[in-house]
């Protein structure tokens, strides 16, 4: 049981923790100075949701919550990160950015709704509470589909392309997590694949009502240890000034 | 030390992005317990990245080992999780005098509660807009009076 809540652990905080490193890559240089500081806000939570669920974690796996989630930061090596690609992936053009963030913020509602009525307390507790602030996001992102998608021709042209890109990795939300069946089992989560028709109910009709065309194109369905070669890239540059000196007292 | 000696001490202590409103009238404090020179102090915590957590965290260690507690420990709690409308109504009038807009109370229907606008905490003017659900810190969005032409912070509601 131990295994399974790790691996389903981390990869919540994984998606949280490497989309809101992306989040920060706008920072000082998104379009307008009222997105730079929405996404500034986007990287500052989503950081501290992926640090709450790692010390959910440490909880479980008697760690110091104080100190593990900087460990599990900085100090695990790319293989080990459960991540969904989509997250890892270059930061874009904006485009691309606020079509990821709002794949994303929909499928996040739709886990973390699921996740408030956990049998497993903490896990209840904390999705209900992440939820919450992640309701801000969620409403800011579909808002700039709708902008975009419904925009100048080139902004809808823009966000085309950025969706045909996207859709393939959609495919790895709903993919079973490793261990998944034995949480389902004790009453923990649901199954993940189950959450894929919620998530179509909302982000369908969002996208068609931006102008824009559902992609004919097939999700993939790779597992959470599979990672694109940029996961290795923002580590690298992520976790380079902890591990200069891993046991500074910052 | 009784209780209500440390919620007296940490009625002091204030939420330091927002240096007028303390732990007490943001409804952040929950539990108070006391055993021989042990304090166990519960908090909600408002946003869960905001920094000022653990800032606030050391100050209410500090200010109770002042007060002669031997240890202090400091729980997080997210049951029920923390909700805007848990701040006290002087929170609420400290809000406005600091200059941001007390959150709309929700009940838990935030997206309702957003369809009013803010109120204009200068000219107490509805006749608002929002400019950005995100703002200087992650509880603030930004927003504009129509009335009197000055833009202006509101606390969000959560």
């Amino acid at each position: 049981m131990k295994t399974a809540l790790r691996e389903y652990l981390l990869a919540l905080a994984d998606d949280e923790l490497i989309l809101g490193h992306r989040a920060s890559e706008w920072c000082g240089h998104a379009p307008i100075l009222e997105e730079d500081i929405a996404f500034a806000n986007l990287a500052l939570d989503e950081i501290g949701h992926a640090s709450l669920w790692y010390s959910v974690l440490a909880e479980i796996e008697e760690q110091d919550p104080a100190v593990y989630p900087d460990r599990l930061a900085y100090f695990r090596e790319p293989q080990d990160f459960r991540n969904i690609q989509m997250v890892e992936l270059p930061k874009g053009d904006w485009a691309f950015t606020i079509m990821r963030q709002y794949l994303f913020d929909a499928y996040e509602q739709v886990r973390l709704e699921a996740l408030s009525q956990s049998g497993y307390e903490i896990l209840a507790q904390v999705a209900m509470k992440i939820r919450q602030e992640e309701f801000y996001h969620y409403r800011h992102s579909s808002a700039w589909v709708r902008r975009l998608g419904a925009g100048t021709q080139e902004s809808q042209r823009r966000m085309q392309i950025a969706l045909d890109e996207l859709w393939a990795y959609t495919g790895q939300l709903f993919q079973p997590i490793a261990g998944e069946s034995e949480l389902i089992q004790a009453g923990y989560v649901i199954a993940s694949e189950n959450l894929k028709d919620k998530w179509q109910d909302k982000v369908y009709p969002t996208l068609i009502e931006s102008s824009l065309v559902i992609p004919a194109t097939p999700q993939l369905h790779m597992n959470r240890q599979t990672h694109t070669h940029h996961l290795e890239v923002l580590l690298s540059e992520m976790q380079s000034v902890a591990r200069l000196e891993a046991e500074a007292n910052w | 030390m009784t209780p209500e000696e440390a919620w007296r001490i940490l009625d002091e202590i204030k939420d330091p992005e927002i240096p007028v409103v303390s732990i007490v009238e943001m409804g952040m404090l929950r539990h108070v317990e006391i055993e021989d020179q042990t304090v166990t102090v519960t908090i909600a915590p408002t946003f869960v990245g905001c920094p000022a957590i653990q800032v606030i965290q050391e100050h209410v260690t500090r200010s109770l080992e002042e007060a002669g507690a031997a240890t202090v420990n400091v729980r997080f709690t997210y049951s029920p999780p923390w909700s805007s409308d848990a701040i006290t109504p002087e929170g609420r009038e400290k809000l406005r005098d600091f200059g941001l807009s007390p959150p709309q109370t929700h009940q838990g229907l935030i997206e309702i509660a957003l369809l009013d606008p803010a109120a204009c905490p200068y000219c107490d003017s509805t006749n608002t807009s929002m400019r950005n659900s995100f703002g200087p810190t992650l509880c603030r969005s930004i927003h504009y009076c129509n009335n009197c032409q000055q833009p202006f912070e509101a606390f969000k509601p959560l």
